[in-house]
């Protein structure tokens, strides 16, 4: 499958002398939303960080839009166009919701023909236009999420790895992360959720991989991962 | 003291304010961004003063000129920063904090050298600069129109500071980078360029700081060592990474040491107090108090850990059978080394050293590894002991043998008054706070002639007769020091050991499960400081006089040199190091002048080749070799 716009292969992890994931692999086509499933310590966050090179041990194969990313620093791995949006948000709590921005903005890359600026991302998420010169550390939690997502936009990604961006939000949040979600992917950027809540993910998601202890157990549509009671009940309810 | 003296004093602390800032504005950004305590800034400062001073006389003769070269002389600095960060510090940015201080201590011995073989040991005097060599006349006393320029350039500084962190995308950048790098990365912002343009600022700014203060006081080779310490204490008691901290502290400890000079001699209930002598304990005390009430520095935040991947360290593990026979063989060979080499030969003075040496290093060692607590300032405890003993031995007339078994108890009663406080701390904080503790101490002994002779020290103390002879002196010392090893290990692997490996790896959680966090670090440390204090005593009497050297910042410094040189997860590391260290000090001093350089050179190897000391590389060989293919 060469058009894959990411591939990870035969991925390994380690927390110090911890392995955590096991010849974990996946792919993401171009345009598509893929979502990671899995409980609580299943890998799923372990696995985007591990492909954001913010994992000091790793092996295996990633390859990101052509390139092999599989050694390569973070800062080159976010210039190719692989969005990163941590589970903890990560906000930049003393700088102001522009300055957050402004950190997340890259140069051009001549593939991208989306130019995302803060005014436009204003009309994606109302709530920020409001707080633009707020510090990030008084906002809300839904409106850091949001701050979190808009960040990694402003770098033009082709590819968003997003980390249970439902968590920990107030029920409108998560839908306005679903319509946005949506809206993001009417423009072309692919996304990898990682994510335990199944509504929310069928919402938005193309296909499935179900994690567990580190492993890929299953792969398939959304719509077979919905439909099949006993995985979900294997390894997502609790 | 005259309201008019006080005033103009005053105006002179805030001129002094201004170059303590520009040196801590550096230190303080260094360390906000790259998290590295930069040890090394002191020199920066000190090479800013000697290049201005060549600059100055070359090209300084007229207004412009003389502008021109301070600023040149900054630029030069400054790329000589970002030629360090360049080659040695994004080395070692995932190393642990304690190898990043001692890699760049190991700057600071270089550049010493440096700068003796390039501008000779005589201060040298800068010229004034022209225009502003008049005093002008406040309430009838002078005040140099310089030390006015100087007022008015530290808030200056503060303004483009300011201007450049809040209204440049860099500026963003650096304060982004200050609080979360890893995420800064993930954004796609090279760090390397990041790290490498705020170094240089820093280093820029420290050697502005030295080229301004060259018309106030001479360029000379101290000057790195108090720079380093005065920046250091406006940095924690600003709050680390806080520009206006810095700014806000420099000016309180510039003017509490006006204060202190203004003052003078003052009654004060039929003592007479000197003030004077207090400046140099001031701001230490100053930066005690505020670290023991607000932890995190006038304007800092409470800071988080630093968000990197940190390692488990592996538990210490009792002895193997080949090392103990080693340990037996290097026992034996001492015990007859007096009888082989001649008992006053020079190796039998040399290994008394080294025996003290590894008393101090092991004391040291056994509250940074198992305890965690990184002290910058052990060189305390070894200091007590030593003056403790020398002074009951002189002063109270004790017998010598007493006065030695008093120096632990010295050592034990500072380590109990200190380590209350610092106990409560962790870090890097906690290291500043012992090294304040430190100062504390020499300023003390320093400073207070009548009866610690000041700067010359005590002299005539030797041991008893039946201990004249170097050999007899050599095997107490040995006695005492395997001694204190063989109790170090006893503790380590006893109950309480194990207690306080689990405070080093979670406070939080030995606290829940009923160890008493703060009681068990404050007893660590109670334990080392008596420790370290049998080494000052056996020290004191070994060398038959000390000084205030025996509690200098580089006693501190030499001591966590040994004990990270021999690796700080096993036991016989700080024995192994302090072995190293000492015959390597010996070895090199004694066949070349720059000699300072060369262990300069020689520990940036160890910290680049040998990141886990020599004792932790061996045994990791040793355990790949054993491990079946
Ligand atoms: N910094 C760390 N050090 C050591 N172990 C870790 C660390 N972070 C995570 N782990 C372990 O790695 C495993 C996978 O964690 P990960 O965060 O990837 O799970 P997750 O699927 O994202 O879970 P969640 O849904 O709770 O976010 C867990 O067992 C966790 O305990
Ligand atoms: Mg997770």
């Amino acid at each position: 499958m060469s058009e894959a716009l990411l591939a990870v292969s035969g991925l390994n992890a380690y927390y110090g002398a911890a392995h955590i994931l096991f010849d974990l692999g996946f792919e993401v086509r171009a345009g598509e939303v893929v979502a990671l499933m899995g409980r609580n310590g299943a890998g799923k966050s372990t696995t985007l960080k591990s492909i954001m090179g913010l994992i000091e041990r790793r092996t295996g194969a990633i390859a990101f839009a052509g390139a092999d990313i599989s050694h390569a620093r973070t800062y080159d791995i976010a210039r190719l166009g692989l969005g990163f949006v941590p589970e903890d948000r990560r906000i930049f709590t003393d700088l102001t919701v522009l300055e957050n921005l402004e950190v997340g903005s890259q140069p051009a890359r001549d593939r991208t023909q989306q130019v995302w600026t803060p005014e436009r991302l204003f009309e994606l998420f109302p709530n920020l236009a409001e707080a633009r010169h707020r510090v990030g550390g008084r906002l809300s939690g839904g409106e850091q999420q949001m701050l979190s997502v808009a960040r990694t936009l402003m770098g033009n990604p082709l590819l968003i790895l997003l980390d249970e961006p439902s968590e920990g939000v107030a029920p409108i949040i998560v839908d306005a992360m679903a319509d946005m979600m949506i809206a993001l992917k009417q423009t072309g950027v692919a996304i990898v959720l990682s994510e335990q809540n199944l509504p929310f993910a069928e919402l938005v998601s193309d296909r499935a991989y179900v994690i567990e202890k580190g492993e890929v157990r299953f792969s398939g549509t959304m719509h077979e991962l919905s439909g099949n009671e006993d995985l979900r009940r294997a390894y997502l309810e609790v | 003291m005259s309201l008019a003296a006080l005033f103009v004093q005053l105006l002179n602390g805030l001129a002094g304010a201004s170059t303590l800032f520009l040196i801590a504005a550096g230190l303080s950004l260094i360390f906000g961004v790259t998290r590295i305590v930069n040890f090394a800034h002191g020199s920066l400062f000190m090479l800013g003063s000697y290049i201005a001073y060549s600059l100055i006389t070359r090209i300084g003769g007229t207004g412009l000129g003389y502008w021109a070269a301070v600023l040149l002389a900054a630029v030069c600095v400054a790329t000589i920063g970002a030629l360090i960060e360049i080659l040695l510090l994004r080395r070692i940015y995932r190393a642990p904090e304690l190898f990043q201080l001692l890699a760049t201590f190991a700057l600071t011995l270089i550049v010493q050298d440096v700068v003796l073989q390039l501008w000779g040991s005589e201060n040298l005097v800068g010229p004034r600069a022209p225009g502003l060599k008049s005093a002008i006349f406040v309430f009838g006393r002078a005040l140099p129109t310089y030390d006015l320029a100087l007022i008015l350039i530290g808030p200056l500084v503060l303004g483009l500071l300011w201007l450049l962190l809040t209204r440049t995308r860099w500026g963003v950048l650096i304060r982004a980078a200050t609080q979360d790098r890893d995420m800064v990365a993930a954004l796609g912002v090279n760090q390397a360029v990041l790290f490498t343009s705020v170094f240089a600022l820093g280093a820029g700014l420290a050697g502005l700081g030295g080229a301004l203060n060259l018309p106030r006081e001479p360029a000379n080779l101290g000057e790195d060592i108090t720079a380093i310490g005065d920046a250091f204490v406006v940095v924690v008691v600003g709050g680390m990474g806080s520009i206006p901290g810095a700014f806000l502290a420099a000016l309180l400890i510039a003017e509490i040491k006006a204060l202190c000079i203004a003052l003078g001699q003052v009654s004060f209930l039929g003592f007479a107090i000197s003030f004077p002598q207090f400046t140099l304990v001031a701001e230490f005390v100053v930066m005690a108090i505020v670290l023991v009430l607000r932890p995190w520095g006038l304007l800092g935040k409470p800071q988080g850990s630093v968000r990197s991947i940190g390692q488990i360290e592996a538990p210490i593990v009792p002895a193997g059978r080949m090392l103990q026979m080693i340990g037996a063989a290097v026992l034996a060979a001492l015990l007859v080394l007096p009888l082989v080499a001649g008992g006053e030969s020079y190796s039998t003075v040399l290994a008394i050293d080294i025996l003290v040496g590894v008393l101090f290093a092991v004391s040291l060692h056994f509250i940074m590894g198992p305890g965690g607590m990184h002290s910058f300032g052990h060189a305390a405890y070894f200091g007590l002991g030593a003056y403790g003993a020398a002074l009951l031995f002189k002063d109270a007339g004790m017998p010598m043998e007493l006065a030695l078994v008093a120096a632990p108890i010295v050592g034990c009663l500072g380590a109990l008054i200190f380590g209350w406080f610092c106990v409560r701390l962790s870090g890097v904080y906690l290291a500043m706070l012992t090294l304040a503790f430190a100062q504390i101490v020499w300023s003390i002994v320093f400073q207070w002639d009548e009866l610690t002779g000041g700067s010359n020290g005590i002299i005539g103390v030797w041991p008893s007769p039946w201990l004249a002879t170097k050999a007899a002196y050599f095997y107490l010392t040995l006695t005492l020091c395997v001694a204190g090893i063989l109790l170090v290990r006893r503790i380590l692997f006893a109950p309480f050991g194990y207690a306080m490996r689990a405070v080093r790896d979670s406070a939080l959680r030995a606290d829940a499960i009923g160890i008493g966090a703060v009681r068990v670090q404050w007893t660590g440390f109670v334990i080392a400081g008596a420790i370290c204090g049998i080494a000052g005593g056996l020290f004191a009497f070994s060398k038959g006089s000390i000084s205030p050297e025996t509690i200098s910042i580089s006693r501190s410094v030499d001591g966590l040199v040994m004990v990270l040189l021999g690796g700080i997860g096993t036991l016989v590391g700080p024995i192994v190091g302090s072995v190293t260290f000492l015959i390597l000090q010996d070895s090199v001093a004694r066949q070349t002048e720059y000699w300072r350089a060369l262990l300069g050179l020689v520990i940036i190897f160890l910290v680049l080749v040998f990141p886990q000391g020599i004792a932790g590389t061996i045994q990791s060989w040793s355990k790949r070799a054993w491990k079946p293919a």
